[in-house]
Protein backbone atom coordinates (compact mmCIF):
# COMPACT_ATOMS: atom_id res chain seq x y z
CA UNK A 1 0.00 0.00 0.00
CA UNK A 2 1.10 3.38 -1.15
CA UNK A 3 2.39 5.56 1.56
CA UNK A 4 1.81 9.38 2.19
CA UNK A 5 4.84 11.82 3.57
CA UNK A 6 5.31 15.39 4.56
CA UNK A 7 8.35 16.91 2.56
CA UNK A 8 7.61 20.45 3.43
CA UNK A 9 7.13 22.38 7.02
CA UNK A 10 7.07 25.72 7.84
CA UNK A 11 6.13 28.18 10.80
CA UNK A 12 6.38 31.37 11.43
CA UNK A 13 7.33 33.25 14.59
CA UNK A 14 4.46 33.24 16.83
CA UNK A 15 3.62 36.58 18.75
CA UNK A 16 1.64 38.68 20.68
CA UNK A 17 0.53 40.31 18.42
CA UNK A 18 1.57 39.98 14.34
CA UNK A 19 2.24 43.37 12.91
CA UNK A 20 0.46 42.90 9.11
CA UNK A 21 -2.02 41.12 7.66
CA UNK A 22 -3.27 37.64 7.73
CA UNK A 23 -2.12 37.09 4.47
CA UNK A 24 1.20 38.22 5.41
CA UNK A 25 1.15 36.04 8.55
CA UNK A 26 0.60 33.23 6.27
CA UNK A 27 2.58 33.39 3.95
CA UNK A 28 5.72 33.36 6.49
CA UNK A 29 5.05 30.10 7.21
CA UNK A 30 3.90 29.30 3.19
CA UNK A 31 7.41 30.67 2.27
CA UNK A 32 9.44 28.60 4.86
CA UNK A 33 7.61 24.97 4.03
CA UNK A 34 8.09 25.61 0.02
CA UNK A 35 11.95 26.41 0.62
CA UNK A 36 11.89 23.78 2.92
CA UNK A 37 10.43 21.50 0.34
CA UNK A 38 11.96 23.62 -2.51
CA UNK A 39 8.94 23.63 -4.54
CA UNK A 40 7.35 26.02 -6.52
CA UNK A 41 4.05 27.37 -6.77
CA UNK A 42 3.07 24.89 -10.15
CA UNK A 43 3.91 21.49 -8.17
CA UNK A 44 1.33 22.20 -5.31
CA UNK A 45 -1.62 20.41 -6.47
CA UNK A 46 -5.08 22.26 -3.99
CA UNK A 47 -4.35 24.09 -0.80
CA UNK A 48 -6.70 23.52 2.69
CA UNK A 49 -6.42 26.46 4.75
CA UNK A 50 -7.10 26.06 8.53
CA UNK A 51 -8.85 28.52 11.30
CA UNK A 52 -11.14 28.84 13.74
CA UNK A 53 -13.30 31.21 11.79
CA UNK A 54 -15.12 33.42 14.39
CA UNK A 55 -11.71 35.29 15.22
CA UNK A 56 -11.75 35.73 11.43
CA UNK A 57 -12.69 39.83 9.60
CA UNK A 58 -12.13 37.98 6.41
CA UNK A 59 -14.80 35.61 5.11
CA UNK A 60 -13.43 32.33 3.84
CA UNK A 61 -9.61 32.93 3.55
CA UNK A 62 -8.76 30.02 1.54
CA UNK A 63 -9.65 32.04 -2.07
CA UNK A 64 -7.44 35.23 -0.20
CA UNK A 65 -4.45 32.33 0.29
CA UNK A 66 -4.19 30.66 -3.01
CA UNK A 67 -3.65 34.41 -4.55
CA UNK A 68 -1.32 35.66 -2.53
CA UNK A 69 0.40 32.42 -2.54
CA UNK A 70 0.15 32.59 -5.99
CA UNK A 71 -1.51 28.97 -6.57
CA UNK A 72 -4.40 29.74 -8.90
CA UNK A 73 -5.69 28.32 -10.45
CA UNK A 74 -5.22 24.89 -7.97
CA UNK A 75 -8.20 24.09 -5.95
CA UNK A 76 -8.52 25.64 -2.25
CA UNK A 77 -10.90 24.73 0.63
CA UNK A 78 -11.34 26.26 4.16
CA UNK A 79 -12.15 23.70 7.03
CA UNK A 80 -12.01 24.33 11.19
CA UNK A 81 -12.33 21.84 13.80
CA UNK A 82 -11.46 24.77 16.18
CA UNK A 83 -8.26 24.40 17.56
CA UNK A 84 -7.61 20.82 15.87
CA UNK A 85 -8.56 22.82 12.62
CA UNK A 86 -4.54 22.44 10.55
CA UNK A 87 -4.46 18.51 11.73
CA UNK A 88 -8.33 18.43 10.58
CA UNK A 89 -6.72 19.64 7.15
CA UNK A 90 -3.55 17.21 7.46
CA UNK A 91 -6.26 14.66 7.88
CA UNK A 92 -8.39 15.81 4.58
CA UNK A 93 -4.74 16.54 2.55
CA UNK A 94 -3.97 12.53 3.48
CA UNK A 95 -7.13 11.42 1.99
CA UNK A 96 -6.58 13.72 -1.17
CA UNK A 97 -3.50 12.25 -1.51
CA UNK A 98 -4.45 8.39 -0.29
CA UNK A 99 -7.58 8.52 -2.78
CA UNK A 100 -5.15 9.48 -5.84
CA UNK A 101 -7.10 12.79 -6.73
CA UNK A 102 -3.63 14.33 -5.90
CA UNK A 103 -0.19 14.27 -5.61
CA UNK A 104 1.25 17.36 -3.55
CA UNK A 105 -0.91 19.10 -0.71
CA UNK A 106 -0.61 22.16 1.07
CA UNK A 107 -2.16 22.84 4.03
CA UNK A 108 -1.84 26.61 5.31
CA UNK A 109 -2.93 26.65 9.19
CA UNK A 110 -3.36 30.56 10.72
CA UNK A 111 -5.06 32.76 13.41
CA UNK A 112 -4.56 35.94 14.33
CA UNK A 113 -6.10 36.98 17.53
CA UNK A 114 -5.04 40.40 18.09
CA UNK A 115 -7.10 41.95 16.65
CA UNK A 116 -10.26 41.76 19.57
CA UNK A 117 -9.80 42.34 23.26
CA UNK A 118 -9.29 39.23 25.29
CA UNK A 119 -13.04 39.39 26.98
CA UNK A 120 -14.17 39.10 23.36
CA UNK A 121 -12.12 36.48 22.22
CA UNK A 122 -12.63 34.33 25.57
CA UNK A 123 -16.49 35.78 24.80
CA UNK A 124 -16.13 34.05 20.65
CA UNK A 125 -14.16 30.91 21.94
CA UNK A 126 -16.88 30.46 24.45
CA UNK A 127 -19.20 30.05 21.79
CA UNK A 128 -17.36 27.23 20.55
CA UNK A 129 -19.40 25.43 23.13
CA UNK A 130 -22.88 24.75 23.21
CA UNK A 131 -24.74 28.65 22.62
CA UNK A 132 -27.83 27.59 23.45
CA UNK A 133 -27.77 25.66 26.67
CA UNK A 134 -23.97 26.75 28.43
CA UNK A 135 -23.08 30.07 27.01
CA UNK A 136 -26.22 31.94 28.44
CA UNK A 137 -24.56 30.77 32.15
CA UNK A 138 -21.43 32.87 31.20
CA UNK A 139 -18.92 30.39 30.30
CA UNK A 140 -15.42 30.35 28.97
CA UNK A 141 -12.56 28.26 27.73
CA UNK A 142 -10.74 27.89 31.01
CA UNK A 143 -13.76 26.99 32.70
CA UNK A 144 -14.27 23.97 30.79
CA UNK A 145 -10.73 22.42 31.39
CA UNK A 146 -10.93 23.51 34.70
CA UNK A 147 -14.15 21.03 35.38
CA UNK A 148 -12.08 18.54 33.70
CA UNK A 149 -8.86 19.90 36.40
CA UNK A 150 -11.44 19.63 39.49
CA UNK A 151 -12.65 16.24 38.25
CA UNK A 152 -9.32 14.85 37.92
CA UNK A 153 -7.88 16.03 41.03
CA UNK A 154 -11.55 14.50 42.49
CA UNK A 155 -10.79 11.19 41.68
CA UNK A 156 -6.98 11.02 41.59
CA UNK A 157 -5.79 13.63 43.92
CA UNK A 158 -3.76 15.45 41.49
CA UNK A 159 -2.72 19.16 42.96
CA UNK A 160 -2.15 22.65 41.62
CA UNK A 161 1.13 22.08 41.98
CA UNK A 162 1.24 18.96 39.68
CA UNK A 163 0.21 20.97 37.16
CA UNK A 164 2.56 23.68 37.79
CA UNK A 165 5.44 21.08 37.27
CA UNK A 166 3.77 21.22 33.58
CA UNK A 167 3.84 25.12 33.08
CA UNK A 168 7.51 24.89 34.91
CA UNK A 169 8.64 22.24 32.02
CA UNK A 170 6.87 24.14 28.58
CA UNK A 171 8.83 27.46 29.84
CA UNK A 172 12.00 25.43 30.16
CA UNK A 173 11.53 24.50 26.71
CA UNK A 174 9.99 27.08 24.93
CA UNK A 175 13.46 29.09 26.01
CA UNK A 176 15.36 26.88 23.41
CA UNK A 177 12.12 27.40 20.54
CA UNK A 178 13.06 30.28 18.26
CA UNK A 179 9.73 30.65 17.19
CA UNK A 180 8.36 30.66 20.75
CA UNK A 181 6.28 33.71 21.96
CA UNK A 182 7.31 32.99 25.73
CA UNK A 183 11.29 32.77 25.93
CA UNK A 184 11.88 33.40 29.54
CA UNK A 185 12.36 29.83 31.69
CA UNK A 186 10.29 30.15 35.01
CA UNK A 187 11.65 30.21 38.03
CA UNK A 188 9.81 27.38 40.38
CA UNK A 189 10.01 29.62 43.00
CA UNK A 190 7.57 32.21 41.39
CA UNK A 191 4.51 29.54 41.89
CA UNK A 192 5.08 29.64 45.38
CA UNK A 193 4.97 33.76 45.58
CA UNK A 194 1.42 35.07 46.09
CA UNK A 195 1.97 38.15 44.47
CA UNK A 196 3.44 37.31 41.27
CA UNK A 197 0.01 37.66 38.81
CA UNK A 198 1.12 33.70 37.81
CA UNK A 199 -1.06 32.56 40.48
CA UNK A 200 -3.78 34.71 40.17
CA UNK A 201 -7.08 32.26 40.32
CA UNK A 202 -8.76 32.09 36.50
CA UNK A 203 -11.43 29.91 37.42
CA UNK A 204 -11.39 27.48 39.85
CA UNK A 205 -8.81 26.03 39.69
CA UNK A 206 -6.79 26.74 37.46
CA UNK A 207 -4.92 29.76 37.85
CA UNK A 208 -2.71 32.29 35.60
CA UNK A 209 -0.17 30.03 34.91
CA UNK A 210 -2.38 26.76 33.86
CA UNK A 211 -3.24 28.76 30.77
CA UNK A 212 -1.79 29.69 27.45
CA UNK A 213 -1.72 32.73 25.79
CA UNK A 214 -3.45 33.84 22.68
CA UNK A 215 -0.69 34.15 20.25
CA UNK A 216 -0.85 35.15 16.73
CA UNK A 217 0.70 32.79 14.78
CA UNK A 218 0.55 30.64 10.71
CA UNK A 219 2.19 27.26 10.08
CA UNK A 220 2.30 25.07 6.73
CA UNK A 221 2.67 21.44 5.90
CA UNK A 222 3.06 19.85 2.34
CA UNK A 223 1.64 16.79 2.00
CA UNK A 224 2.85 14.44 -0.96
CA UNK A 225 1.94 10.77 -2.46
CA UNK A 226 4.90 8.62 -1.95
CA UNK A 227 6.36 8.70 -5.15
CA UNK A 228 6.20 12.28 -5.21
CA UNK A 229 7.89 12.15 -1.65
CA UNK A 230 10.61 10.26 -2.66
CA UNK A 231 11.30 12.17 -5.83
CA UNK A 232 10.82 15.35 -4.45
CA UNK A 233 11.75 14.78 -0.63
CA UNK A 234 15.66 13.65 0.41
CA UNK A 235 13.89 13.07 3.85
CA UNK A 236 10.09 12.78 3.71
CA UNK A 237 8.78 11.62 7.24
CA UNK A 238 5.57 9.31 6.61
CA UNK A 239 2.01 9.63 8.12
CA UNK A 240 2.07 6.43 9.68
CA UNK A 241 -1.18 6.58 11.66
CA UNK A 242 -4.72 8.76 11.85
CA UNK A 243 -7.09 8.88 14.43
CA UNK A 244 -9.91 11.11 14.76
CA UNK A 245 -12.72 11.37 16.92
CA UNK A 246 -15.41 13.74 18.46
CA UNK A 247 -17.55 13.65 21.57
CA UNK A 248 -20.26 15.87 22.60
CA UNK A 249 -20.06 19.74 22.86
CA UNK A 250 -22.44 19.93 25.93
CA UNK A 251 -20.67 18.81 28.52
CA UNK A 252 -23.86 17.10 29.83
CA UNK A 253 -23.24 14.25 27.48
CA UNK A 254 -19.88 13.52 29.14
CA UNK A 255 -19.20 10.27 31.07
CA UNK A 256 -16.51 11.41 33.28
CA UNK A 257 -14.75 14.65 34.03
CA UNK A 258 -11.08 13.22 34.15
CA UNK A 259 -9.91 12.85 30.64
CA UNK A 260 -11.19 13.06 27.04
CA UNK A 261 -12.80 10.35 25.94
CA UNK A 262 -12.42 11.90 21.97
CA UNK A 263 -8.81 11.85 22.76
CA UNK A 264 -8.72 8.21 23.98
CA UNK A 265 -10.93 7.10 20.96
CA UNK A 266 -8.29 8.80 18.30
CA UNK A 267 -4.86 7.51 19.81
CA UNK A 268 -6.24 3.80 19.89
CA UNK A 269 -7.56 4.60 16.25
CA UNK A 270 -4.22 5.72 15.27
CA UNK A 271 -1.91 3.27 17.25
CA UNK A 272 -4.23 0.58 15.47
CA UNK A 273 -3.07 2.18 12.38
CA UNK A 274 0.44 2.64 12.57
CA UNK A 275 0.33 -1.07 14.87
CA UNK A 276 2.48 0.47 17.60
CA UNK A 277 2.24 0.82 20.89
CA UNK A 278 2.44 3.97 23.21
CA UNK A 279 5.74 2.79 24.15
CA UNK A 280 6.97 2.80 20.90
CA UNK A 281 6.29 6.58 21.01
CA UNK A 282 9.66 8.47 20.81
CA UNK A 283 9.07 12.18 21.17
CA UNK A 284 5.45 13.61 21.59
CA UNK A 285 3.23 16.95 20.69
CA UNK A 286 0.17 17.15 23.02
CA UNK A 287 -2.15 19.97 23.20
CA UNK A 288 -1.54 21.43 26.08
CA UNK A 289 -3.67 24.32 26.03
CA UNK A 290 -4.35 24.46 29.80
CA UNK A 291 -1.49 22.14 32.13
CA UNK A 292 -4.83 19.92 32.97
CA UNK A 293 -5.05 19.42 29.33
CA UNK A 294 -1.28 18.04 29.08
CA UNK A 295 -1.97 15.63 32.58
CA UNK A 296 -5.11 13.99 30.43
CA UNK A 297 -3.12 13.60 26.98
CA UNK A 298 -0.51 11.60 29.08
CA UNK A 299 -3.27 9.21 30.28
CA UNK A 300 -5.73 9.21 27.31
CA UNK A 301 -2.80 8.27 25.19
CA UNK A 302 -1.18 5.60 27.38
CA UNK A 303 1.93 7.23 28.46
CA UNK A 304 0.46 6.45 31.86
CA UNK A 305 -2.59 4.22 33.48
CA UNK A 306 -5.51 6.60 34.59
CA UNK A 307 -4.20 8.59 37.51
CA UNK A 308 -0.68 8.08 37.14
CA UNK A 309 -0.12 10.70 34.96
CA UNK A 310 1.50 13.07 37.58
CA UNK A 311 3.85 10.68 37.92
CA UNK A 312 5.45 11.30 34.47
CA UNK A 313 6.00 14.86 35.08
CA UNK A 314 7.01 14.92 39.26
CA UNK A 315 10.02 12.39 38.23
CA UNK A 316 10.36 14.35 34.71
CA UNK A 317 10.23 11.62 32.57
CA UNK A 318 8.50 13.92 29.69
CA UNK A 319 11.19 16.09 29.66
CA UNK A 320 13.59 15.80 27.10
CA UNK A 321 15.77 13.18 28.53
CA UNK A 322 12.73 11.59 30.20
CA UNK A 323 10.89 7.95 29.19
CA UNK A 324 8.58 9.94 26.82
CA UNK A 325 9.30 13.66 25.92
CA UNK A 326 6.62 15.83 25.32
CA UNK A 327 6.34 19.11 24.14
CA UNK A 328 9.79 19.43 23.98
CA UNK A 329 9.36 23.11 21.96
CA UNK A 330 7.30 24.96 24.51
CA UNK A 331 3.83 23.59 23.67
CA UNK A 332 0.70 25.51 23.62
CA UNK A 333 1.30 26.72 26.85
CA UNK A 334 5.13 28.70 26.05
CA UNK A 335 5.38 28.62 22.57
CA UNK A 336 1.82 30.48 21.94
CA UNK A 337 -1.46 29.28 20.88
CA UNK A 338 -2.72 30.39 17.65
CA UNK A 339 -5.68 28.31 16.94
CA UNK A 340 -5.71 27.28 13.80
CA UNK A 341 -1.84 27.08 13.28
CA UNK A 342 -1.02 25.18 16.40
CA UNK A 343 -1.65 21.66 15.09
CA UNK A 344 0.43 22.48 12.00
CA UNK A 345 2.77 23.78 14.77
CA UNK A 346 2.76 20.46 16.18
CA UNK A 347 3.27 18.34 13.26
CA UNK A 348 6.29 20.56 12.35
CA UNK A 349 7.80 20.36 15.36
CA UNK A 350 7.53 16.23 14.86
CA UNK A 351 9.01 16.31 11.75
CA UNK A 352 11.68 18.51 12.46
CA UNK A 353 12.59 15.87 15.42
CA UNK A 354 12.42 13.03 12.91
CA UNK A 355 14.52 14.30 11.00
CA UNK A 356 17.02 15.20 13.52
CA UNK A 357 16.57 19.01 12.65
CA UNK A 358 15.10 19.98 15.86
CA UNK A 359 18.40 22.46 17.60
CA UNK A 360 18.63 21.91 21.35
CA UNK A 361 15.12 20.57 21.33
CA UNK A 362 16.22 17.10 19.65
CA UNK A 363 14.93 13.98 21.33
CA UNK A 364 17.45 11.70 20.57
CA UNK A 365 17.13 8.95 17.80
CA UNK A 366 13.41 10.09 17.53
CA UNK A 367 12.02 7.72 15.11
CA UNK A 368 8.46 7.25 15.79
CA UNK A 369 6.29 11.04 16.61
CA UNK A 370 3.07 11.53 17.93
CA UNK A 371 0.53 15.06 17.42
CA UNK A 372 -2.13 14.97 19.99
CA UNK A 373 -4.72 18.11 18.46
CA UNK A 374 -7.99 19.00 20.49
CA UNK A 375 -10.50 21.13 19.28
CA UNK A 376 -12.53 23.04 21.69
CA UNK A 377 -12.78 20.85 25.18
CA UNK A 378 -11.95 17.40 23.52
CA UNK A 379 -15.35 18.12 21.25
CA UNK A 380 -13.03 17.23 18.16
CA UNK A 381 -9.71 15.24 18.61
CA UNK A 382 -7.12 14.02 15.77
CA UNK A 383 -4.12 12.37 16.92
CA UNK A 384 -1.30 11.53 14.62
CA UNK A 385 1.18 9.12 14.37
CA UNK A 386 4.67 10.12 12.36
CA UNK A 387 7.85 7.69 11.20
CA UNK A 388 10.76 8.39 9.44
CA UNK A 389 10.43 4.62 7.96
CA UNK B 1 -48.86 27.10 23.01
CA UNK B 2 -50.50 29.55 20.47
CA UNK B 3 -48.61 29.98 16.89
CA UNK B 4 -46.88 33.28 16.92
CA UNK B 5 -45.43 34.99 14.12
CA UNK B 6 -41.61 34.76 15.22
CA UNK B 7 -41.25 32.71 18.58
CA UNK B 8 -38.23 34.10 19.93
CA UNK B 9 -39.12 33.45 23.89
CA UNK B 10 -35.67 32.02 24.50
CA UNK B 11 -34.56 34.96 24.35
CA UNK B 12 -35.26 35.24 27.96
CA UNK B 13 -32.66 32.68 28.76
CA UNK B 14 -29.83 33.07 31.06
CA UNK B 15 -28.18 36.55 31.93
CA UNK B 16 -26.89 36.98 28.06
CA UNK B 17 -28.93 34.15 25.55
CA UNK B 18 -27.32 33.68 22.07
CA UNK B 19 -30.27 32.50 20.60
CA UNK B 20 -34.07 32.81 20.21
CA UNK B 21 -35.97 30.13 17.84
CA UNK B 22 -35.97 26.69 18.96
CA UNK B 23 -38.64 24.10 18.73
CA UNK B 24 -38.26 23.54 22.54
CA UNK B 25 -38.98 27.32 23.51
CA UNK B 26 -41.86 25.85 25.75
CA UNK B 27 -38.87 25.52 28.04
CA UNK B 28 -38.82 29.28 29.05
CA UNK B 29 -43.05 29.13 29.95
CA UNK B 30 -42.53 26.36 32.27
CA UNK B 31 -39.30 28.39 33.66
CA UNK B 32 -41.65 30.90 34.51
CA UNK B 33 -44.02 28.45 36.33
CA UNK B 34 -41.17 27.03 38.46
CA UNK B 35 -40.42 24.15 36.59
CA UNK B 36 -37.00 23.36 35.26
CA UNK B 37 -38.32 20.62 32.11
CA UNK B 38 -36.47 18.15 29.81
CA UNK B 39 -38.22 16.25 27.10
CA UNK B 40 -38.50 12.40 26.57
CA UNK B 41 -39.17 10.35 23.28
CA UNK B 42 -42.89 9.16 23.24
CA UNK B 43 -41.53 6.31 20.86
CA UNK B 44 -37.69 5.17 22.25
CA UNK B 45 -38.19 6.84 25.94
CA UNK B 46 -34.83 8.18 25.75
CA UNK B 47 -34.96 11.33 28.19
CA UNK B 48 -33.10 14.36 27.43
CA UNK B 49 -32.01 17.32 29.52
CA UNK B 50 -31.29 20.16 27.70
CA UNK B 51 -34.76 19.28 25.96
CA UNK B 52 -34.73 18.32 22.19
CA UNK B 53 -36.94 18.79 19.76
CA UNK B 54 -35.68 15.91 18.27
CA UNK B 55 -34.81 11.93 19.29
CA UNK B 56 -31.63 10.84 17.38
CA UNK B 57 -32.30 7.47 18.57
CA UNK B 58 -35.69 7.07 17.19
CA UNK B 59 -35.39 9.63 14.60
CA UNK B 60 -39.04 10.44 16.18
CA UNK B 61 -40.01 14.43 16.94
CA UNK B 62 -42.67 13.31 19.19
CA UNK B 63 -41.64 14.46 22.46
CA UNK B 64 -42.99 14.76 25.94
CA UNK B 65 -42.06 17.13 28.98
CA UNK B 66 -40.90 15.67 32.16
CA UNK B 67 -39.71 17.96 35.31
CA UNK B 68 -36.45 17.71 36.66
CA UNK B 69 -36.94 17.30 40.29
CA UNK B 70 -34.89 15.80 43.79
CA UNK B 71 -31.45 15.48 44.30
CA UNK B 72 -28.62 15.38 41.56
CA UNK B 73 -25.10 14.58 42.53
CA UNK B 74 -22.10 17.46 41.80
CA UNK B 75 -19.71 15.86 39.21
CA UNK B 76 -17.86 18.85 38.64
CA UNK B 77 -17.83 22.78 39.30
CA UNK B 78 -15.70 25.98 38.77
CA UNK B 79 -15.92 28.77 40.05
CA UNK B 80 -14.90 32.18 37.65
CA UNK B 81 -12.95 35.01 38.44
CA UNK B 82 -13.19 36.42 34.95
CA UNK B 83 -15.95 36.52 32.40
CA UNK B 84 -16.92 36.88 28.93
CA UNK B 85 -18.47 40.09 27.82
CA UNK B 86 -21.97 41.05 29.46
CA UNK B 87 -21.41 38.01 32.77
CA UNK B 88 -18.68 40.46 34.68
CA UNK B 89 -21.04 41.81 36.93
CA UNK B 90 -22.40 38.75 38.29
CA UNK B 91 -18.61 37.69 39.23
CA UNK B 92 -17.13 35.63 41.01
CA UNK B 93 -19.87 32.76 40.01
CA UNK B 94 -19.69 29.41 39.69
CA UNK B 95 -20.69 26.79 37.26
CA UNK B 96 -21.42 23.22 37.49
CA UNK B 97 -22.32 19.52 36.14
CA UNK B 98 -25.03 17.91 38.21
CA UNK B 99 -25.89 14.28 37.31
CA UNK B 100 -29.34 12.80 37.38
CA UNK B 101 -27.90 9.42 36.29
CA UNK B 102 -30.57 9.24 33.02
CA UNK B 103 -29.35 12.94 32.16
CA UNK B 104 -27.14 15.74 33.83
CA UNK B 105 -27.86 19.33 33.82
CA UNK B 106 -25.21 22.68 33.51
CA UNK B 107 -25.60 25.58 35.28
CA UNK B 108 -24.81 27.55 38.08
CA UNK B 109 -24.66 27.33 41.71
CA UNK B 110 -26.92 29.66 43.51
CA UNK B 111 -24.35 32.27 45.69
CA UNK B 112 -26.50 31.00 49.03
CA UNK B 113 -23.37 27.77 49.08
CA UNK B 114 -20.37 29.18 50.23
CA UNK B 115 -17.49 28.38 47.40
CA UNK B 116 -15.70 26.37 50.50
CA UNK B 117 -18.62 23.80 50.55
CA UNK B 118 -18.61 23.10 47.47
CA UNK B 119 -17.33 19.51 47.05
CA UNK B 120 -17.46 16.59 44.34
CA UNK B 121 -20.19 13.93 44.87
CA UNK B 122 -22.76 16.34 46.88
CA UNK B 123 -26.49 16.34 46.62
CA UNK B 124 -27.98 19.35 44.94
CA UNK B 125 -31.28 20.02 43.44
CA UNK B 126 -32.18 22.05 40.35
CA UNK B 127 -34.53 25.34 40.79
CA UNK B 128 -36.09 27.93 38.68
CA UNK B 129 -35.10 31.59 38.87
CA UNK B 130 -36.06 34.83 37.74
CA UNK B 131 -33.15 37.09 36.78
CA UNK B 132 -33.33 40.94 35.92
CA UNK B 133 -34.93 42.30 33.02
CA UNK B 134 -37.98 39.63 32.56
CA UNK B 135 -34.66 37.26 32.38
CA UNK B 136 -35.66 33.29 33.56
CA UNK B 137 -32.74 30.67 34.33
CA UNK B 138 -32.71 27.76 36.62
CA UNK B 139 -29.50 27.39 39.55
CA UNK B 140 -28.63 24.52 41.98
CA UNK B 141 -29.43 24.63 45.62
CA UNK B 142 -28.37 23.03 48.71
CA UNK B 143 -30.70 19.50 48.60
Amino acid sequence: MAKVGIIGVGQSKFVRAFNGSIRELAFEAFKEAMEDAQLTAPQIDATIVCSAPEYDKQRSPSGVFAEYFGLNPQPTCYVESLCSSSTTGVRLAYSLVKSGLHDVVLVAGFQKMSEISSAESQERMGRGADIQWESPFGTMMPSYYAMFARGHMAKYGTTSEDLALIRLKSSIYSALNEKAMVRKPLNPEAFQDPANPLNNPISSPLLVRDCCANADGASCIIVASEKKARALSARPVWIKGLGSASASVNLVGRDHFHGLAAAEEAARQAYRMARIKPADVDVAEVHDCFTIAELMAYENLGFAKPGEGVELIRAKETYKEGRIPVNVDGGLLSKGHPIGATGGSQVRTIVLQLRGEAGPMQVKDASIGLVHNIGGVGIYANVMILGRE
Amino acid sequence: MAEREIDNRFCKFGTVSFTGLTRVNDFIDYLEQGKVMGTECKDCGQKYFPPRADCCKSLASDMEWFEVTGPGTLLSFSTLSYAPVGFGPELPYTIAVVGYGEYKVFGRIDKSIPVEALSVGMKLKTTACRLSEGKVSYVFQAA
